[in-house]
C-alpha cells in the first residue's frame, strides 16, 4: 500500500515529521517498507517561460535561452536540452538554487554567460529518467516556487500490511490508526448523499446472499467519458502507484483509495434486466477485462444480468460489460463480498486484483453505499450526467456479526505480563473506535464493521499491547520451574555425531532436497521417486531417496574449482514413497548421513607416500563413528557402486546403510577422475551408543599364540573370524587378524590369513596344556568346517 | 719419585690423545693392564725391604689411582663427545609441519544451529524435529491457518505430485503441534502438565529463488509453554538469546507488532548492531508471539489454564549477520574454499 503524506495529513496531521510519522507506524504494526520524498532535496527553482531560444554561437547542441522567471528582468541561460524552445514553460534553478547539494552559481558556457539552470525531471529527482527539460502546463504562474506549484514537499510510503490489517488499505483506514495512535482528531471527507435526476433502476437479486448479503448499485445517464481527470486527482493516483486511465475508472479507483471500498462500473447500455449476484452454471465462461478467458469453479462467485456473466464477482468485470471512452451511462456498482467467497479464488485463476485482494481481507460492510454516494458526487463533478436513485439490497442477516467480545482484566495481566488500569484500557479501545461497555473487572467490547481482525480476546489483548506500545512491555528474564532435561549416556546428540565426522575430516555440506530425476535412478536405482508437483527446475524436481547424488555433484563442482581432494558429509532427510510411513503417512522420510572421500588419502604432505583414498580407509571412518559398536560388513550390490568394492552394513543383524567405492560408469559420467568411495546409514543407527561396563582385570599373564590358516580366495576374513570366535574356549580373551598374504608359498586361488590368538584367565596362571588343547580346537575346527589348512 | 709424576702426566697426555674408545682402551693397556708401566713397578716391589716396600707401594697405588681417574675422565668426556655427536646427527627440521590426518568442520549453519541450541538448552528449552514432507493439517490447518486464508500466500508451497494434502512444509512452526501432542500424550495421567520448552531446527521449502531466498532454507522455531508465560517473558527469552548469540550486550532489539495466523499478539524482531558495518540499521531477524488459543488447542492443551510464546527465525540469516556472509546460495553450493573458513 503506497501513498501520500500530503494526502494522510488532509486528514489527520500529527504534531510528527515525516520520519516520527513512518515509525510510529511501523511501531504499529504497519511496517513502512520505503518512505521517499516525492523529488530531491531542491530550493529557489521557480516556474519559468523560455521567451526566445537561439543556437549557441560556439556550441552546436547549446540553446542560449532568454527566459521570464518572474525575477522582473529576463534572465540569459544557456541549455544543452533538445526541447529548449521558446514558448515553452520550464522549472528554472535560480543563481543561488541548491539541487540536492549542487550549487547553482552564474558561469560562463563556451564563452556565453548563464545566469542559472533549466532543468529536467530527473535532474530534480521528480522521476527516475526524462527526456529533455519538464515541460509545465501553459498556465502555470511564472515565478511561482515549484515545490508548492507541484505540491513536490510530500512523501511516499509504501507500507507493509499483514493479511489481517485490511481497514488499512484505504487512506481513511490509515488515518483512522495514526489518529487512535496520536489521538489527533480525524476529520474525512463528507459524502452528502445525491439527489437523484432521474427515477431508472436496476433490479438486484441475491441469488447467493451468504456471498454477497449488500449490494448497492446506481444508473448515472449521460456522463462525458472522456472528461479529463482533474490534476490532483491524477496526483494522488500516480502517488499511490496507480497510473491515470480514464476519468470514470479514476474515480472508482480514487474510491477505494480513499475509502477502502471497491467500485466496478457496468457499461449501461450493455446490460439486460435485473442483476443476479449468483454462482456459475455449468460450462459459463468469462472474458476477463485483463484479455484472459476463464471458466469460474462452481465456488466462484459472479455478477450477471439475465443474459450473461458479467463479473467475477469482487475479482475482475468482463470485457463486453465494461465502460469504455464511448460509454454515456453507467451502471455503478458498490458491494460487499464476503471474504471467504472472494479468498482464494483470483490466485487459483493466476492473477490478483485491487478488489480481490481487498475483498479477500475483508472489505467495511457498512461502507457501500457511503462509497457510491462519494463515488458519485465525484463522476458528477468530473464527468458530468445525472445520477439515478441507489437501489440497495441487504440481507441483513447473512451480514458478517460484530458479536461482543469479553476481555477480562487479569488475562490482559497474566498474557502480557503487564498491569494496566481499567480506565487506561477502556480509553484505548475508544481511540480504536470500538464500542466498550464495562461489566464489573471486565470489558464487553464491539468491533466496528471495518474490523475483520477483532474475533477473540487475544485479539483484544493485541490491541491493548499495540496502544500500549510493545516497547513499553517490560522485558524480563523469564521464571520457570526448573528441571534437568535427560541426557541418556548410551545416546549420542547429532551434533556429537557430526564433530565426530569432521574429526575424520570430512566437511559437512548442506544440498538441497529436491535433485535432478537422474541421480536418483543412477544412484537409488529409484524409477519412482517422489515428485514436486511445481518444482522450480526441472534438476529440482524429485525429492532425494539417497545423500550420494548431492555428495557427488559437490565433487563436480569443487573439481571445477581446483580442488579434487574432496571429503564431504551430509545430514539430511530422504524421501520414499511407502505406505507404512510415519508420521506422515505415505511417506518413509528418515533423517541419513553420508560421506564421500575422493582423490588423495591424506592432503597434500611430505612425510609419507601419498595414495587415493580406498575403501579401507572410509571403512575405518564409519567403524570409527560406530564405536564401541561393531558393525558386521556384507558384500552386496548397489546400483550406485562397484559390484566387488561394495557392503551392506549391519548392525546388531539388522541393515543401516551402504558402503562402497563409486560404480566406474558414474565415475566416468560425472568426470570424477578417482572413485570416490562413499557410505550412507541411518543417522538413528549412529545416535544410539553403549553404555561402558566394567570386566575385571587379572593379574595373571596372558599367553599368545599366531594362527596362520590357508583358505579359497573367496572366504572371507569375516566368516573365518566368526567361525573362530564360535568354537574358542572360554580362556580365549580376543581373536585378531593380524596379516592377509597372498603368492608365493601359497597355491593360486588361496590366500592365508594369520590370527593371533591371546588366552588368559583372571585367577590362575594358565597352563601349558590348556593353551595347547585350546589352539588344537580352534586350528581342527578351521579344517574340518571353514575348508582351512594350516599354512606350512 | 720423579719417575712415577712423569708416568701419570704422560698417561695423562696419552689418553687425551686418544680420540675414541678403543685407543683410550689401548693406552690404558700401556699403563694399567699386564706388562704395563705401572704393573712393572709394582711386580719390582717384592726386591725391596719391606720398609721401603711400603712407601713405594703407597707412592705407586697413588700414580695408579690418579692415572685411573685421568682414564675415567676421558672416557667420559668421550662417551660425551660421541652422544653429542649422535644427538647433533639426528637433529629435526621442527617447522616441518606434523604428520597426520586433517581435521574436517561444520557447515557454518548448522554452527550456528549448534550455538542456538546450547544457548536454549541452558535454559532448559530440549530440541525436537519433525517431518519435512507434512500434512496440509500440521502446516496449516492446526496451525489456525485454514483453507484459502490469506496468510497461506505468504507461503509459496511447493507441493507433492499425487500428493492429496501433503506438501513441504513452508516452516517449522509444524513441530509445534507435534511437540504438543507429544507432551500431552505423555503427561496425561496427571493433573499438571509440567512446562514444555523446545526448540525445533530444520529445513523447510518455499517456492522462492534469487540472492536473499533459497528454495531450501532453515528454521528455528521455539515455544515455551505453562501456566504463567507471558509476552513479557518473551521479550526477556528472544532479546537474552539474540545479546548472548551476537556477543553483543549493546545489541538493540527491538518487537514491533506484526501478523501471524498462529500468534495473537504476534511481533516481528528486529535488530541493530551498535558497531559493524551494519551499525545502526533495524534488520528483521525473527517472528514471534503468544500462541494463539487455537494453536493450543490443536495442540491439545487449554488455553485457559496454560498460556504459551513462540519464535521463529532464520539460521541462514543469523549466520549470515554473524560472520557477514552477503550470498545465501553459498551455504548450498558446497565449495570447499567457503566451507572450511567455518572451522
Amino acid at each position: 500500500m503506497q501513498f501520500s503524506e500530503l494526502w494522510l495529513r488532509s486528514f489527520v496531521s500529527p504534531d510528527l515529521d515525516s520520519d516520527a510519522l513512518g515509525h510510529l507506524l511501523t511501531m504499529a504494526g504497519l511496517e513502512v517498507e520505503e518512505q521517499d520524498g516525492v523529488a530531491a532535496q531542491f530550493s529557489k527553482v521557480v516556474v519559468a517561460q523560455i521567451v526566445e531560444a537561439e543556437k549557441h554561437p560556439n556550441a552546436d547542441k547549446l540553446r542560449v535561452c532568454k527566459v521570464d522567471a518572474g525575477q522582473g528582468e529576463l534572465l540569459q541561460i544557456v541549455c544543452g536540452a533538445p526541447n529548449a524552445a521558446a514558448g515553452i514553460k520550464i522549472p528554472c534553478a535560480l543563481v543561488g538554487a541548491d539541487l540536492a547539494g549542487f550549487g547553482i552559481k552564474a558561469a560562463k558556457l563556451r564563452g556565453v554567460e548563464s545566469f542559472g539552470m533549466l532543468c529536467s525531471a530527473k535532474e530534480l529527482g521528480i522521476s527516475e529518467e526524462s527526456n529533455g527539460l519538464l515541460v509545465l502546463p501553459e498556465d502555470a504562474p511564472v515565478g511561482t516556487d515549484l515545490r508548492e506549484y507541484l505540491d513536490l514537499n510530500d512523501t511516499l510510503f509504501t507500507i507493509k500490511l499483514t493479511p489481517n490489517r485490511a481497514d488499512c488499505l484505504s487512506l481513511t483506514g490509515i488515518a483512522r490508526e495514526v489518529a487512535a495512535l496520536t489521538g489527533k482528531p480525524l476529520s474525512l471527507p463528507a459524502s452528502e448523499p445525491v439527489v437523484p435526476a432521474h427515477d431508472a433502476v436496476r433490479a438486484i437479486v441475491l441469488d447467493a446472499p451468504e456471498a454477497c448479503p449488500r449490494y448497492a448499485g446506481r444508473i448515472i445517464r449521460g456522463v462525458d467519458a472522456k472528461a479529463a481527470t482533474p490534476d490532483w486527482m491524477k496526483q494522488r493516483l500516480a502517488r499511490s502507484g496507480i497510473r491515470s486511465i480514464s476519468a470514470l475508472v479514476d474515480v472508482t479507483n480514487y474510491v477505494m483509495l480513499e475509502l477502502g471500498q471497491p467500485l466496478h462500473a457496468f457499461d449501461e447500455a450493455r446490460l439486460n434486466g435485473a442483476i443476479h449476484v449468483r454462482l456459475p452454471q455449468a460450462g459459463e465462461q468469462v472474458l476477463l477485462l485483463n484479455g484472459q478467458t476463464v471458466t469460474p469453479a462452481a465456488d466462484t462467485l459472479l455478477i450477471a444480468d439475465e443474459s450473461r456473466a458479467l463479473a467475477l464477482a469482487g475479482i475482475m468485470g468482463s470485457e463486453e460489460s465494461g465502460i469504455t471512452l464511448e460509454t454515456t451511462d453507467l451502471f455503478l456498482e458498490s458491494a460487499f463480498f464476503a471474504p471467504e467467497a472472494i479468498a482464494g479464488r483470483a490466485r487459483a485463476y493466476g492473477f490478483s486484483s485491487d478488489a480481490s485482494y481487498r475483498f479477500e481481507r475483508g472489505v467495511d460492510f457498512a461502507l457501500a453505499s457511503q462509497a457510491i454516494e462519494r463515488a458519485t458526487q465525484l463522476i458528477l463533478d468530473i464527468c458530468g450526467g445525472a445520477a439515478g436513485p441507489v437501489n440497495e439490497v441487504v440481507d441483513a442477516a447473512k451480514l458478517p456479526a460484530r458479536a461482543p467480545i469479553r476481555l477480562r482484566a487479569a488475562r490482559v495481566r497474566r498474557v502480557l505480563g503487564i498491569q494496566l488500569t481499567a480506565d487506561h484500557v477502556a480509553e484505548m479501545f475508544t481511540r480504536l473506535n470500538l464500542q466498550v461497555a464495562r461489566d464489573g473487572e471486565d470489558f464487553v467490547v464491539t468491533p466496528p464493521s471495518y474490523r475483520f481482525d477483532l474475533e477473540i480476546e487475544e485479539d483484544l489483548i493485541e490491541e491493548i499491547a499495540r496502544l500500549h506500545g510493545y516497547d513499553n512491555i517490560p522485558t524480563v528474564a523469564p521464571k520457570g520451574p526448573i528441571s534437568m532435561l535427560p541426557r541418556p549416556e548410551a545416546r549420542r546428540d547429532t551434533m556429537s555425531v557430526r564433530r565426530l565426522i569432521a574429526g575424520r575430516e570430512y566437511q559437512e555440506v548442506i544440498n538441497f532436497a529436491f535433485v535432478e530425476e537422474a541421480w536418483e535412478k543412477d544412484f537409488s536405482g529409484n524409477a519412482d521417486p517422489v515428485r514436486l508437483a511445481n518444482p522450480i527446475a526441472s534438476q529440482m524436481s524429485v525429492m532425494r531417496s539417497s545423500l550420494i547424488g548431492g555428495l557427488v555433484s559437490n565433487v563436480v563442482t569443487n573439481r571445477k574449482r581446483q580442488t579434487n581432494r574432496v571429503r564431504v558429509f551430509e545430514i539430511g532427510r530422504c524421501f520414499a514413497k511407502d505406505a507404512a510411513g510415519k508420521p506422515v503417512e505415505g511417506y518413509h522420510q528418515p533423517l541419513r548421513v553420508a560421506a564421500l572421500a575422493a582423490g588423495l588419502a591424506k592432503a597434500e604432505q611430505w612425510g609419507e607416500s601419498n595414495r587415493n583414498v580406498d575403501f579401507y580407509d572410509v571403512k575405518a571412518d564409519l567403524e570409527a563413528l560406530l564405536f564401541p559398536r561393531v558393525a558386521e560388513f556384507e558384500r552386496a550390490s548397489h546400483p550406485a557402486l562397484h559390484p566387488g568394492r561394495s557392503a551392506h552394513v549391519l548392525l546388531d543383524g539388522r541393515e543401516i546403510g551402504f558402503i562402497g567405492e563409486l560404480h566406474p560408469i558414474w565415475v566416468q559420467r560425472y568426470e570424477l577422475g578417482t572413485a570416490p568411495v562413499v557410505f550412507e546409514i541411518e543417522l538413528e543407527a549412529l545416535l544410539g551408543t553403549l553404555t561402558p561396563a566394567y570386566k575385571e582385570l587379572s593379574r595373571f599373564p596372558a599367553v599368545t599364540r599366531d594362527l596362520a590358516l590357508v583358505v579359497e580366495q573367496n572366504v572371507t576374513a569375516a566368516s573365518l573370524l566368526k567361525g573362530l570366535q564360535q568354537v574358542a574356549p572360554a580362556i580365549v580373551q580376543r581373536i585378531e587378524l593380524f596379516d592377509q598374504y597372498q603368492g608365493k608359498g601359497i597355491e593360486p586361488n588361496r590366500k592365508s590369513l594369520a590370527f593371533r590368538v591371546v588366552m588368559q584367565e583372571t585367577q590362575r596362571t594358565l597352563e601349558d596344556a590348556e593353551v595347547d588343547a585350546a589352539m588344537t580346537a580352534l586350528t581342527r575346527h578351521a579344517e574340518e568346517n571353514l575348508g582351512a589348512k594350516l599354512r606350512a | 719419585m720423579d719417575q712415577l709424576d712423569q708416568l701419570v702426566a704422560q698417561a695423562g697426555a696419552d689418553f687425551a690423545a686418544a680420540a675414541d674408545g678403543a685407543a683410550l682402551e689401548a693406552a690404558k693397556a700401556r699403563y694399567l693392564g699386564k706388562g704395563g708401566s705401572l704393573t712393572e713397578l709394582l711386580k719390582g716391589l717384592g726386591k725391596l725391604d719391606p720398609e721401603a716396600r711400603k712407601t713405594a707401594g703407597a707412592e705407586i697405588n697413588k700414580a695408579k689411582a690418579a692415572i685411573e681417574a685421568q682414564l675415567n675422565a676421558r672416557r667420559d668426556a668421550l662417551q660425551q663427545a660421541a652422544l653429542e655427536a649422535q644427538l647433533a646427527a639426528e637433529a629435526l627440521d621442527v617447522t616441518l609441519p606434523g604428520r597426520g590426518a586433517g581435521l574436517g568442520g561444520l557447515h557454518p549453519v548448522v554452527r550456528t544451529l549448534e550455538r542456538v541450541e546450547q544457548l536454549f538448552r541452558s535454559i532448559g528449552f530440549d530440541v525436537a524435529e519433525g517431518p519435512e514432507i507434512e500434512t496440509d493439517f500440521y502446516n496449516f490447518t492446526a496451525l489456525n491457518t485454514p483453507a484459502n486464508h490469506p496468510a497461506r500466500s505468504m507461503h509459496d508451497t511447493f507441493y507433492l505430485e499425487n500428493g492429496e494434502g501433503v506438501l513441504l512444509r513452508t516452516h517449522t512452526s509444524p513441530v509445534q503441534i507435534r511437540a504438543m501432542q507429544a507432551h500431552v500424550e505423555v503427561y496425561k495421567d496427571r493433573d499438571t502438565m509440567p512446562e514444555l520448552r523446545v526448540i525445533a531446527p530444520g529445513r523447510v521449502y518455499r517456492v522462492d529463488s534469487d540472492a536473499t531466498h533459497s528454495p531450501m532454507f532453515h528454521q528455528v522455531e521455539g515455544l515455551w509453554i505453562g501456566e504463567s508465560v507471558s509476552f513479557a517473558d518473551l521479550k526477556g527469552v528472544v532479546a537474552d538469546f539474540l545479546r548472548r548469540f551476537f556477543e553483543s550486550d549493546d545489541l538493540q532489539v527491538r518487537f514491533r507488532p506484526s501478523f501471524f495466523p498462529f500468534t495473537e499478539p504476534s511481533a516481528e524482531i528486529d535488530v541493530a548492531f551498535m558497531s559493524g558495518a551494519l551499525k545502526g540499521r533495524w534488520l528483521e531477524i525473527a517472528g514471534c508471539g503468544m500462541m494463539h488459543p487455537n494453536v493450543l488447542r490443536s495442540g491439545g492443551i487449554d488455553p485457559e489454564r496454560y498460556t504459551g510464546f513462540a519464535f521463529g527465525m532464520g539460521p541462514d540469516r543469523l549466520t549470515m549477520l554473524r560472520y557477514g556472509v552477503n550470498d545465501l546460495r553459498l551455504f548450498f553450493e558446497g565449495d570447499l574454499r567457503f566451507l572450511g573458513q567455518f572451522r
